[in-house]
Parts: structure tokens; sequence; C-alpha cells
């Protein structure tokens, strides 16, 4: 097995105005971040708002170039050693292999037009393919998302959330992806919806062989649906294990708490020890050291003064001082 | 007697397709100290039922009810001007958007000020001590610099503390929170949470808690109301709603989630919420139920006795006898 997507140190700053009169500020949004994820798996990107998961989308999806690091996708190298990049127009065909579906199924789609529009473009933009053919594929896409052929003519107001859900993952699935990135899917639905969706994932996994990069900040959906799990702190990975190895023995201080935090509908369940306190540092000026270290419950000395790196730990790779050198038990 | 008393109480919007029935004969007690949870997907009536009790639903609203009580005094007969007395003073409410909730004209320390104004009376001073000490209470460092900050210079959690301590400002005998913590990240989830159970703790206030996360639920009430279009469907403490769910909806729900899921798909409801157009004639839910059969097409179910949950429905899930 080969990795589809793989990164190393990937690396995403936005520079930020501040008024006529002051520096730019330079946003570290994505720092760091490395990665490979096997074709035909789920690779679940958790964290909280700020830590540059949807940043990590836009790169993967190569909507925005990254500022450093490298990115390989499919076997192209998209960013990185200057030589062998791929000109514009291989990066337009390799655009195709990778689709994106957004969180809001209200707002990714085009109000005035109708769902066939909507599923064609794609293909009048990439490909050759004769009206005809157009419309027979997307009426083919629309029986494998599990909506009726009639819908082809309706308006995206005439549905409803779950719905429209469906028909942003038909008009990704438009140009047979092998990479789909999944931007908090199911994060706008209600509970029923939410899981007719989530077997709709699955089922569409199994027919197409798709790669899924699953941005959630919900860890029961996470773990519903992932194979391997990356939580990120304020843009960089904090730990990367295989789901089972997250959910059962969670290492890293920050995905403790995570899983504590976590509401579970279980009334008998006794409430979560850890406790966070504070909130997510600003971006514009991270702590030194390791990041997490302001919240954090074992923080010592060095933890202030150095970044720790990703090192494996029996299984799971984690970003923390007390984990490699042993002085955080379970 | 209990603090709130709701009895039938619906709650019809004038629209331009027709007249939509929001709330369908809600009844509600709640006791001083409660923490009442009501759970429903979205278009289930969860909010415009607070809505209709706090006095703030838009005049194309008729609201309708039995009794509509808080502390002995009827409010569906109040007049505008006494329901400003008790409307953000005895009754208090959170919104989901705290960042949308505040005015952004104004500073932290004016808004907070201003119930305290209205409602005390409390001159200058004596506002500033005590939205210092409120600030204090709701966990924000540094009460007396956010005093004078905005909203926008707030996070989301900061800001939705903020709507805490002004909703606590006047010491409200009920607090209704509309999915206090829903817009936020879940380690300030539990956080803002955690404040909640614990300011209701302190001051003895009832809280109802209007969300759609069962983990929430199941970790913050006493007692649950589970909502679907519009009705209550099932009614029970919170044990044994989890344990023990009667209507079939509410353990269709239950089953659904992911973190109770076994299996690599999930049982998930077919269909979606009955809207203005498809209102099912008998039960709301026959149309997505596994257990309906021609009764439940055609004659709106009963309510069942509190052993089963108080269950809005014909064919109620009863454990007993699944287990001789």
């Amino acid at each position: 097995m080969t990795a589809i997507v793989a990164a190393v140190d990937l690396a995403r700053h936005y520079d930020v105005s501040r008024g006529p009169f002051r520096q730019p500020a330079m946003v570290q949004a994505l720092a760091g971040a490395s990665f490979a994820v096997e074709a035909g798996t789920t690779l679940a990107v958790v964290g909280e708002s700020g830590c540059g998961k949807s940043t990590l989308a836009r790169l993967i999806t190569m909507i925005e170039p990254p500022s450093g690091g490298r990115l390989t996708i499919n076997g192209h190298s998209v960013a990185g050693e200057a030589a062998g990049l791929p000109g514009k127009a291989g990066l337009k065909a390799l655009r195709k292999t990778v689709q994106i579906v957004f969180q809001d199924p209200y707002g990714s789609l085009n109000p005035r037009q109708k769902v066939g529009t909507i599923l064609e473009e794609p293909l009048v933009i990439n490909t050759e393919m004769t009206k005809a053919e157009r419309r027979a594929k997307a009426f083919d896409m629309l029986d494998r998302v599990g909506l009726r052929p009639e819908h082809y003519g309706r308006y995206p107001h005439m549905f409803s959330g779950g719905q429209r859900q469906r028909i942003a993952v038909a008009r990704a699935l438009m140009l047979d992806p092998k990479i789909l990135v999944l931007d908090e899917p199911v994060s706008a639905l209600d509970v029923s919806i939410q899981a007719q969706v989530l077997n709709l994932l699955a089922d569409l996994q199994d027919e197409f062989g798709l790669t899924y990069i699953f941005i959630s900040h919900d860890l029961s959906v996470v773990r519903f649906v992932a194979d391997e799990v990356m939580v990120m702190y304020l843009g960089r990975p904090v730990e990367m294990a295989p789901v089972e190895a997250i959910f059962a023995n969670p290492r890293h201080p920050y995905t403790r708490a995570l899983l504590a935090a976590t509401p579970v509908a279980d009334p008998s369940r006794k409430r979560a020890k850890i406790k966070l306190e504070g909130e997510l540092p600003s971006p514009f000026d991270p702590p030194p050291g390791c990041a997490f270290h302001p919240r954090c419950l074992y923080a010592s000395d060095i933890c202030r003064a150095e970044r720790p790196q990703l090192a494996s730990v029996e299984g799971a790779d984690v970003a923390c001082h007390g984990i490699a050198e042993g002085w955080i038990k379970d | 007697m209990a603090l709130l008393s709701i009895r039938n109480l619906s709650v019809t919007f004038e629209t331009a397709t027709g007249p939509l029935k929001a709330v369908d004969s809600i009844d509600l007690a709640v006791d001083p100290g409660d923490i009442v949870a009501i759970v429903g997907e979205s278009g289930s009536g969860k909010s415009v039922a607070m809505l209709a009790v706090m006095g703030l639903l838009p005049n194309t609203a008729t609201v309708s009810a039995d009794e509509m009580s808080f502390a002995g005094r009827d409010l569906a007969t109040l007049s505008d001007q006494t329901r400003r007395q008790v409307i953000g003073k005895d009754i208090a409410m959170i919104f989901q958007e705290p960042v949308a909730s505040l005015n952004p004209c104004f500073t932290v320390g004016f808004q907070i000020g201003e119930a305290l104004k209205t409602h005390l009376g409390l001159g200058r001073a004596d506002r500033r001590s005590r939205s210092i000490e409120l600030l204090h209470e709701v966990g924000i460092p540094e009460p007396e610099k956010r005093l004078s900050a905005f909203p926008h210079q707030l996070s989301g959690g900061m800001s939705q503390r903020v709507m805490i301590a002004m909703a606590i400002s006047c010491q409200p005998q009920l607090l209704i929170a509309d999915e206090p913590s829903t817009a936020l990240d879940v380690t300030i989830q539990a956080q803002i949470l955690d404040l909640l159970v614990r300011l209701q703790r302190d001051t003895g206030m009832a809280l109802v808690l209007i969300t759609h996360d069962m983990g929430v639920v199941a970790e913050t009430a006493q007692r649950v109301v589970v909502q679907y279009a519009g009705q209550q469907v099932e009614r029970q403490l919170v044990g044994g709603l989890f344990e023990r769910p009667h209507h079939p909806y509410t353990a269709a729900l239950l089953d659904a989630l992911p973190d109770r899921a076994s299996g690599d798909r999930l049982p998930a409801i077919p269909g979606v919420v009955p809207g203005q157009s498809d209102r099912p004639g008998g039960c709301l839910f026959n149309p997505r139920c596994k257990f309906a059969d021609e009764t439940c097409r055609k004659v709106t179910p009963p309510r069942q006795p509190a052993e089963l949950g108080e269950a809005l429905c014909h064919y109620p899930l009863d454990h007993r006898e699944a287990a001789a």
C-alpha cells in the first residue's frame, strides 16, 4: 500500500493587515503538519476552531498553495521541490482527483442554479462530455446518493439540509475523484439526518474506494468513521494514531482533555475529571515551547522552553515532552 | 406549586403559505431547583415554546394556552409593562449565538449594567461593583478590565460567559438556556455547562436547557422532554430515558448516535421531519416509525401513563414485556 496523500512539514501562514499604519501581522495557521494517508482509508482531523484543520483542507484541495513543506497527492508533487512541480495544466488535472464537501449545505449550493446545473458544472469545466452524457452522469449520481430523478430540475431551497448535503456529495463525486475532503460534513445536520449522511459516505467509500480526509470537531462521529486520527492544536498535530488507539488509550494531555470534554449520551458515565482551564491562545502570538502548556495540567519548565516534536510511542505519534520522557503516566 | 406551569400551550405562525403549527399542546411544570432539558431536532418547536413563555414571539404568532403561569402569575394576561418587570428579572434567557446576542456598539459593562439599572435601580457605582462581581462569578479573568471591552474583543466562550452574567444579574428564579453551548468548541462547551450547573446549584434557580445534543442532556439534566414536530413525544427522568426509552422516536434517536453504534453502519431514521405541507395524519412520527400500522396513520395517539414515559404513542415500547 502506498500513501495517496503525503505531507511533510506542511505549513501555511497568512499576512493579516492591522490597519494602514501598522505592520501586517503573520498568522501561522498551519505549521509543520506531516502525515500520510493510505488509499481507501479515512484520516480524521480533529481539533477546536483555529487549530488549522480547514487550512489543511484548503491546501489538500489545492485551493491555496502551501507556504512551506512538501505535499504529494496521488504520486504527484504539488509543492516542495522546485523541479517536478506540475504546471498549470498539470495542477488542473490533479485537482480533479481531489474534491471537497463543505460544512454548511445551505451556503455551498448556488440558490440560483438547479440541481442538474450544479452537478454538471464540474463536467462542463473539466471534461469534453456532451450534454447528453453529462445529463446521464448526473442522473446516475443522483441515484447513487439516494436522490430521485425528479430532483434534477429543482432548486436547492426545495431540499432539506440532509438532502442538500447529498447534493454536495454528488457534486464532489461527479469527476470521479480519488480523494474526498469532508470539512465538517455533518455538523450542521440533525442527529437522525447525520446518521443517514454518514451511512451514505460509508457506502460510497466502499463502492468507489475513496480516500477521505474527514475534518471534524465531533469525536463521536470521528470514532465512527475514521481509520487514523490526527489531533491538532494551534496549527500543529499533537497526536496521530489509529482510531482504536486514540479512543482506548489517548496519550497527549490535549487528546485526553478533548475526550473527557466530549459529552457522552450515557447518564451513568462519570463526569469528566480532566477539565481544561482557559481558551485557545491567539494564533498571532502563540506561546513559546509547547503551544498547549498554558492549559496543560502537567506542564513543566521544558514545556515552556522547547517545542516538542512528534515522536513514536507504542504505535502512536505524540508531540509531548512528558510522554516522550515518560513522566506523564496513564 | 410549580414555579413555571404550562398546560396545553400551542403556537401557530401565520405564514404566506398558511398557518404553521410550531408548538402543539405542550405541558411543562418546572419546580425551583429543577434542571429540565428539552431535546429535539430542528423544527421541533423547542425554542418557540420557550420564546412564547418569555413573550418574545413576533406578532405573526398566535399563542394559546390553558395555563401559562410563573410563580402564581398568569403570563398570558400580563400587561406588557408588568411583563417587562418579570422577564429579564425573574425569568432570564441565554441564546445560542453569544456573539450575535450582544450589542456590538456598547461595552460589556454597559450591557450588564443596563439590566441592573432597569430592574434593580442600582446607581452607577453599585452597578460597576456588581458587574465586576458577576463577571468574576462566571469565570472571566481580570473583570475590571473586561468591563470596558466591546463584544468583538471577546472570544465566543467569553461572550457566552458575559451573556450568562447578564442573565443571572438579577438573580432569576428561572433560567432558560437555548442551546447555550452549541456554537462553542468542546472544551469550552464543557466549561460553560459546568458553569451553568454550578450556578444552578449555588442559587437554587430552575434551569430549562434547550438542546439537540443527547450527550449534553445525559450529563446535565435531571428530567428530559423529547419534542418532535412541535409535540412532546416523551417525558422522563434522564436515567430512564437513556436506558428505557418508551417512544419509538426516542429509541431511534438514541440508536442513531454514533457513540452508541456498533457495526459499520448507523441505524438511521429514514425520511425527514414533516414540514408544513406534509404533516401526516394520526401520529406525526408514523411515516418514519418502523412499528407504525393503520391505527398510527389514522388515529391521534394517546398520552401514556408515567411508567411508560408519558409517551405520545399507540404502542409505546414496554421493556417489562420485552424482558418477560
